[in-house]
C-alpha cells in the first residue's frame, strides 16, 4: 500500500500520489471549462457527454463487473426518461420537483432493472444478450405505441427543466453542465467504494467462475438482480437529466444504437475499469457530439473550395455508427482488454510500491 | 456424533446411478479419504455435499441439520467449502481478492454500506483485508498478494485455491484431488499442508489419486467403485483388501 495518500478522504487512499494528482487536475480544469469556453454549444455538448458517462458506468456494473452482457441497456435510460416526463410535463398536468424525480426515477429503472434482470437469471452469454437485446426493443416500442399516455413517435414536449429557488436552468447548458459535473462526480465516488467491496468482489467473481463464487457462499441470484437494478439505477439518473435538458423526449433516442454506443464506449476503454470507462464514454461521446459535427463543418468547407459535391454536403455524423464499428473491431482486433485494462494500472501501483519502500 | 454424516446418500441421472446408497461418517478433527478409479463417483459425492446436485435418496446430514438440497451458496455459509478438481479461481482479481472473496460468508456489509463505505464497511473491509493476509502468509503466498491470480504458477494456484476456502474459516474442507499435476516436491508440501489445515481445527474430506498422500495422511479410507463403496477401514487395512485391488488394477492381478 502507497503511504502517502492515506489522509484522503471518500476511499481516494487506494490510490498513489500520481493518480490522484492527473485526477484531481482532470476535475479542476473539467469544472473551470465553461469559464474558459463561453462557445454554448461546446459546453451543450460536453455536457451531453455526462449522459453516456452515466449510462457507460451503469452499464459497466452490468457487463464490465459482474459480467453478464446486456444489449439493451437503453430501456433503462428510457424508463428514467419516461418516468421523469411523465410527472414533469404537460402531458398529464403534472409539475413534480426535477431533484425528487432524480431519485425517484433511479428508484424506478431500479425496479426494472430487477424486473427485467430476473428472467434472464438462469441465461449466459449468447442467450441473455438475446433477451436483453429483445428488451431494449420491447420498452421503446411500448412507448411508442401506447401513446395515449406517451404521445406516440412524437414522445412528449415541454418536460420541465430543474429550477433552484426562482432560477430556472432553461436551455442554457452550462448549469446542465455542472449539474452532470457533480452527479458524475458523485456516481465515480460510489462506484470505486463498491469496487472495492464486498459487492464489488462478489459481482467480479461471478463475471470470473460463477459456480465457484457461488461454493465460496455468494448468493449469485441477488448479487445479479443487485448488479441489474443498481445498473439501471445509473441509467435512470441519466434518463432524468437528459429529459430535462432537451426538455422532449422521443421513443427514437433510446433504440438499440444507443444500447451499442454505451457499449462501444466500455469495450473502447476497458471494461470493469472505471478510468477505461471514463476515458471511452469521454471518446464516443466526443465523436458524437463535438468531433463529427464539426468535422462536417470542416468538410463542407473543403467541399467548397475545391468544388466537390460529395464533400460539400456530406453529414459526417450519420457515419458514426460505421466509426463505432470499425473502433470495436479494431479495440477488439489490437487492445482487446481497451484502452486502460486494469492490469497497466496494477503495474503502475506496484511500481508505486517500490518506490514507496526505497523512500 | 459425526460432523458430517451421509445415510444411504444415492445419486441416479436417468438410469445411470452414479452414487448408490452410500453411508458415510466424517468426524469432526479427522482426515477421511474418497478414493476410487476415474468414474466412481467420488466427485458426485462431492457435488451432493455441496449442493451441486439434490440427493435422489438418502440423507445428508452436517454438524445435525439436513443439508440434502440446499444450495451452494447456503452450504457454504454453514461451513462446508471446497476446491475444485480442476482448478477454478477468480482468474482476473488479484491473488488477495480471491482470498476475500473466500471470506464472503464472514462479511455482513450490505449493498449501501459498500456504495457510502460506512464506518461499518470500512472497519469490516480492513480486518477481511488483515485476515486475508494472514492467511496468505500462513499458505505462502504474501508475495503474490498484487498478481492476478491467472498468473501464478500451477503448484501455487492448488495452495490459492485451498487458501481462499480455509478464508472462511470452515468447519469442513473438501479437497478434490489437490495432488493432480503437481510435482513430487509439491506433493511433499501438500501433505504437511492438509496436516496443518486440520491442526487449524478443519476436518478434511480429501478425493485423491496419489496413493502415497491418501495412505500417508488419512485416518479413514472409504473406496468407491462405479457408484458404491467397496470397501471402507483404516488406510492399511484398505490396502491389502483384495476388491481394492482389483478394483484398481482388474481381476487376476
Amino acid at each position: 500500500m502507497d503511504r502517502r495518500t492515506t489522509w484522503l478522504p471518500f476511499g481516494l487512499s487506494r490510490y498513489t500520489g500520481r493518480q490522484v494528482l492527473v485526477g484531481a487536475i482532470i476535475v479542476v480544469a473539467l469544472a473551470l471549462l465553461p469559464l474558459l469556453d463561453s462557445n454554448a454549444s461546446h459546453i451543450s455538448a460536453v455536457a451531453d457527454a455526462g449522459y453516456i458517462l452515466l449510462l457507460a458506468f451503469g452499464l459497466n456494473i452490468i457487463v464490465g463487473y459482474t459480467g453478464l452482457l446486456a444489449l439493451g441497456f437503453a430501456a433503462f435510460f428510457a424508463i428514467g426518461a419516461y418516468t421523469y416526463a411523465f410527472v414533469a410535463s404537460p402531458q398529464f398536468g403534472l409539475h413534480w420537483s426535477f431533484w425528487i424525480m432524480l431519485i425517484v426515477s433511479a428508484a424506478v429503472a431500479a425496479a426494472f432493472g430487477v424486473i427485467l434482470g430476473a428472467p434472464t437469471l438462469r441465461l449466459r452469454g449468447d442467450y441473455l444478450a438475446i433477451v436483453t437485446l429483445g428488451f431494449g426493443e420491447i420498452v421503446p416500442q411500448l412507448f411508442q405505441n401506447l401513446d395515449k399516455w406517451t404521445g406516440g413517435p412524437d414522445g412528449i414536449a415541454a418536460v420541465d427543466q430543474p429550477t433552484i429557488g426562482h432560477y430556472n436552468f432553461g436551455f442554457n447548458p452550462t448549469p446542465y453542465y455542472y449539474l452532470y459535473f457533480i452527479v458524475i462526480c458523485i456516481c465515480l465516488i460510489l462506484l470505486a467504494n463498491i469496487r472495492n467491496s464486498r459487492l464489488g468482489r462478489a459481482w467480479m467473481a461471478i463475471r470470473e467462475d460463477e459456480l465457484a463464487a457461488e461454493h465460496m457462499g455468494i448468493n449469485t441470484t441477488t448479487a445479479k438482480l443487485l448488479a441489474f437494478s443498481m445498473g439501471a439505477a445509473f441509467a435512470g439518473v441519466a434518463g432524468v437529466i437528459y429529459a430535462a435538458k432537451l426538455s422532449t423526449i422521443s421513443p427514437s433516442g433510446f433504440d438499440f444504437n444507443m444500447s451499442i454506443m454505451i457499449l462501444a464506449a466500455i469495450v473502447l476503454g476497458g471494461m470493469g475499469n472505471l478510468s477505461g470507462v471514463l476515458l471511452g464514454g469521454g471518446i464516443i461521446a466526443m465523436l458524437n457530439f463535438l468531433i463529427l459535427p464539426q468535422a462536417s463543418n470542416w468538410a463542407h468547407a473543403l467541399g467548397a473550395k475545391l468544388n466537390v459535391a460529395f464533400l460539400m454536403s456530406v453529414d459526417l455524423t450519420q457515419y458514426r455508427f460505421m466509426l463505432y464499428g470499425i473502433i470495436l473491431v479494431l479495440v477488439m482486433l489490437f487492445r482487446p482488454e481497451g484502452l486502460i485494462p486494469s492490469a497497466t494500472v496494477r503495474a503502475e501501483l506496484r511500481e508505486a510500491d517500490k518506490g514507496a519502500e526505497a523512500v | 456424533m459425526a460432523l458430517l454424516s451421509l445415510q444411504g446418500a444415492t445419486k441416479s441421472f436417468g438410469g445411470l446411478t452414479a452414487v448408490n446408497d452410500l453411508t458415510l461418517d466424517v468426524d469432526a478433527g479427522s482426515i477421511i479419504s474418497l478414493i476410487g478409479p476415474n468414474g466412481a463417483g467420488k466427485s458426485t459425492v462431492f457435488n451432493l455435499i455441496t449442493g451441486i446436485y439434490t440427493p435422489t435418496s438418502g440423507s445428508i446430514v452436517f454438524d445435525g441439520r439436513s443439508i440434502g438440497g440446499l444450495k451452494p451458496n447456503a452450504v457454504a455459509s454453514l461451513g462446508i467449502l471446497r476446491t475444485f478438481q480442476n482448478i477454478r479461481l477468480f482468474a482476473h482479481m488479484t491473488v488477495l481478492e480471491n482470498v476475500m472473496v473466500g471470506r464472503h460468508t464472514r462479511m455482513h456489509a450490505a449493498p449501501w454500506d459498500c456504495a457510502f463505505r460506512t464506518p461499518f464497511a470500512r472497519r469490516e473491509e480492513k480486518s477481511v483485508e488483515e485476515a486475508a493476509m494472514a492467511m496468505l502468509d500462513w499458505i505462502g503466498l504474501t508475495r503474490f498478494a498484487t498478481e492476478w491470480a491467472r498468473n501464478l504458477p500451477y503448484g501455487m494456484q492448488r495452495r490459492l485455491e485451498i487458501a481462499r476456502a480455509l478464508a472462511s474459516e470452515p468447519k469442513l474442507l473438501l479437497l478434490d484431488e489437490p495432488a493432480a499435476g503437481t510435482n513430487p516436491a509439491e506433493k511433499v508440501g501438500l501433505m504437511k499442508l492438509v496436516q496443518a489445515i486440520r491442526g487449524r481445527g478443519v476436518t478434511v474430506l480429501l478425493i485423491e489419486h496419489d496413493m502415497k498422500l491418501v495412505m500417508g495422511i488419512s485416518d479413514y479410507v472409504h473406496v468407491l467403485d462405479y457408484g458404491e463403496e467397496i470397501a471402507h477401514g483404516k488406510p492399511d487395512a484398505v490396502r491389502h483388501d483384495q476388491r481394492v485391488i482389483e478394483a484398481y488394477l482388474g481381476k487376476g492381478a
